[in-house]
C-alpha cells in the first residue's frame, strides 16, 4: 500500500489580538491508501483544526504535509451549508463549477451519485424541503462530486438523531468503501468511530498531541451497524473511553 | 381535489381578507364624510382646512389644464432617475469595499457621518453648485439613498454566513468565485428590500429638493398652493404625492415577490 499522506510534527498556532493558542503540536502520522481513519478526542482539543490545516484552509505553523503527487482532497465541513438558493443537483454541481470542470459527462456521474443515493426524485428541490440526513447525503455528494480521493470528514453525523445517524454512516461508508476512497473523520462518538473505522487515532486535551492509536481488528469485519454487534467492539470501546480525559 | 375541510378553511381566510379590505375602505370614505360635513356646517374654515369637494375640484381643474400628469411625471421621472444611480452605484460602491475591506475601514467614519447628517442642510450649498435645476434636485434623492443603500448593501454582504465561506474556500474558490457564487446571491434578499427603502427615500429626496428649487412637480406644486395660500391645491398635491408613493411601492413590492418566487 502507497502512502496518500503523510504528516510530520504538524504544529498549529492560532494568532488573534489578545491570545496566541496552541492548537496542535507534535502531530505526526501517515496515512495509507484506502484506509478509514478515526480522530477522536475531548471538545475543543484541535480536532478541527487538523483537517482544516490538512485541506489548506489554515497555514499550519510548522512541520511537514506530504501528499501523495495525484491526491485530491474533498472537505466535508461539519455544517452542511447547503446553498437555499440553488437546487440540489446545482449544489452538487457548486465544486465542478469552481474548478471549471463541469460538463456533460460530470455533470451525469453527479446525477449517477444521486440517483444510487436515493435522492432521485429530489434533484430539482431546494434544501429546505429535505430532512437532516438527505441534506449531510447532499452535502456528501457535493464533496465526492470532484472525484478526490481522500475525504476529510469533520463530525459528518453530528446534526442527526441517533436512527438516522446508524442509517447514514452505513449509507455513506458505503458509498467510500465501493469508490475507494481513503478517509479521515472526526467524531465524538466512540462507537462511530470503531465501527467504521480502520484506524483510531486519540488525541489528549489541547493543543492536541497523539494520545494513542488504535488498528481495529475485528473478528469479522463488514458494515458499521454489524460491526457494532461484533465480539471485539466492546474491548476498544473501554480502552478509548478510558484515554480520552473527560471533564464533566 | 380538497377535502371539506381544507375548502372551509380557505373560505375562512378569504372572508378574513374580504373583512380587513372592507374595513380599510370604510375608514378612509368616513372620513371624507366627515370631513366633508364639518366643512358644510360651516364647523371647520375651509379655507385652511379645505374639504374633500374642493380637492376634486382642484384635481379635475388641473386635469383639465393639463397639468395633472406633467407635475406627477417630472416628480417620479426624477425620483426614477434617483432611485436607480444609487441602487446600481450604491451596490458597486458596497461590493468594492467588500472587495477591499481596508477602503472600507478608512472611509468607514465618513460614511456614519454623512449618513446622520440631516441632507436638507445642505441644500443652500447643493442650488449654488448645480443650480436650480433638476440637477440639484437628483443629487439631493441622491445624496439621501444613496448612503443608505451602500450601508445597506454592505450589511448583507458581510452577514453571509461563516461556514458557507468556509465551504467555497475548501472548493478552492477565487475570491471572483466567492463573490459571484455566494456573496451576491445571498445577498439578494438584502438588495431587494433596500431597493424598497431606496424607493421612499428617493421620492423624499425629491420632494424636498423641489421644494428647494424647482418649476415643476408635485413638491413643486405643494410648495406654490401654500405660497399663495391655496390650501386646496396644497391638500390636493400631498394626495396625489400618497398614491403615486403606493403605486411605486407596489411596483417594487411585485418585483420582490417575481424575483423571489424565480429564485425558489
Ligand atoms: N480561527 C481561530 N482563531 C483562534 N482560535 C481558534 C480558531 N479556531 C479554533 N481556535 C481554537 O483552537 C482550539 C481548537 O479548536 P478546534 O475547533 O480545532 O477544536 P475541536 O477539537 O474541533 O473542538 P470540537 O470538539 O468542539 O469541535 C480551540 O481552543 C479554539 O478556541
Ligand atoms: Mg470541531
Amino acid at each position: 500500500m502507497k502512502n496518500v499522506l503523510e504528516i510530520k510534527n504538524l504544529k498549529k498556532i492560532y494568532h488573534t489580538k489578545t491570545h496566541e493558542t496552541l492548537a496542535v503540536e507534535d502531530f505526526s502520522f501517515d496515512v495509507n491508501d484506502g484506509e478509514f481513519i478515526a480522530i477522536v478526542g475531548p471538545s475543543g482539543c484541535g480536532k478541527s483544526t487538523i483537517l482544516s490545516v490538512l485541506c489548506g484552509l489554515e497555514e499550519k505553523s510548522d512541520g511537514e504535509i506530504k501528499f501523495n503527487s495525484n491526491t485530491k482532497i474533498g472537505y466535508m465541513l461539519q455544517q452542511d451549508s447547503l446553498f437555499e438558493w440553488r437546487n440540489i443537483l446545482d449544489n452538487c454541481l457548486l465544486g465542478l463549477e469552481i474548478n471549471k470542470t463541469l460538463n456533460e459527462e460530470s455533470k451525469m456521474r453527479v446525477i449517477k451519485l444521486l440517483t444510487t443515493y436515493g435522492l432521485k426524485d429530489f434533484i430539482y428541490s431546494y434544501p429546505d424541503n429535505l430532512s437532516g440526513g438527505m441534506r449531510q447525503r447532499v452535502a456528501l455528494i457535493r464533496t465526492l462530486a470532484t472525484n478526490p480521493n481522500l475525504l476529510l470528514l469533520d463530525e459528518p453525523f453530528s446534526a442527526l438523531d441517533y436512527q438516522s445517524r446508524l442509517a447514514i454512516s452505513d449509507d455513506i461508508y458505503n458509498i467510500l468503501r465501493k469508490e475507494k476512497k481513503t478517509m479521515i473523520m472526526v467524531t465524538h462518538d466512540i462507537a462511530e468511530a470503531i465501527s467504521m473505522c480502520d484506524k483510531v487515532i486519540v488525541l489528549s486535551d489541547r493543543p492536541a498531541r497523539i494520545k494513542s492509536i488504535y488498528n481495529i481488528e475485528l473478528e469479522n469485519k463488514s458494515t458499521p451497524i454489524n460491526n457494532r454487534k461484533d465480539k471485539n467492539f466492546s474491548y476498544y470501546y473501554d480502552k478509548i473511553w478510558k484515554d480520552i480525559d473527560f471533564h464533566v | 381535489m380538497y377535502s371539506l375541510e381544507h375548502i372551509k378553511f380557505l373560505k375562512k381566510l378569504k372572508r378574513e381578507k374580504l373583512i380587513v379590505t372592507i374595513s380599510q375602505l370604510a375608514i378612509f370614505i368616513f372620513f371624507l364624510i366627515i370631513w366633508q360635513l364639518l366643512a358644510d356646517l360651516n364647523i371647520i374654515n375651509t379655507f385652511i382646512f379645505s374639504s374633500p369637494k374642493k380637492i376634486f375640484e382642484t384635481i379635475v381643474g388641473l386635469y383639465k389644464n393639463k397639468n395633472l400628469f406633467s407635475h406627477i411625471w417630472v416628480t417620479v421621472y426624477e425620483t426614477i432617475i434617483s432611485f436607480s444611480v444609487a441602487t446600481i452605484l450604491g451596490t458597486f460602491i458596497a461590493s468594492l469595499l467588500w472587495w477591499r475591506k481596508r477602503i472600507q475601514k478608512i472611509i468607514e467614519p465618513y460614511l456614519t457621518i454623512l449618513n446622520s447628517l440631516p441632507k436638507v442642510a445642505l441644500g443652500p450649498m447643493i442650488i449654488i453648485w448645480f443650480g436650480a435645476g433638476i440637477k440639484s434636485i437628483i443629487f439631493m434623492a441622491l445624496l439621501i439613498s444613496l448612503i443608505i443603500t451602500i450601508i445597506n448593501v454592505y450589511e448583507g454582504f458581510n452577514s453571509v454566513n461563516e461556514n458557507k465561506i468556509k465551504l467555497m474556500k475548501s472548493l478552492g474558490a477565487s475570491k471572483y468565485q466567492l463573490f459571484f457564487k455566494l456573496i451576491l446571491p445571498n445577498s439578494l434578499n438584502t438588495i431587494i428590500s433596500a431597493l424598497k427603502i431606496n424607493v421612499s427615500m428617493s421620492l423624499i429626496g425629491v420632494i424636498m429638493g423641489e421644494f428647494l428649487v424647482s418649476k415643476k412637480g408635485i413638491g413643486y406644486l405643494i410648495l406654490y398652493g401654500s405660497q399663495v395660500f391655496n390650501l386646496s391645491l396644497v391638500i390636493s398635491g400631498i394626495f396625489i404625492l400618497c398614491v403615486v408613493a403606493a403605486i411605486m411601492y407596489y411596483i417594487v413590492s411585485f418585483i420582490e415577490k417575481r424575483v423571489l418566487k424565480k429564485r425558489y
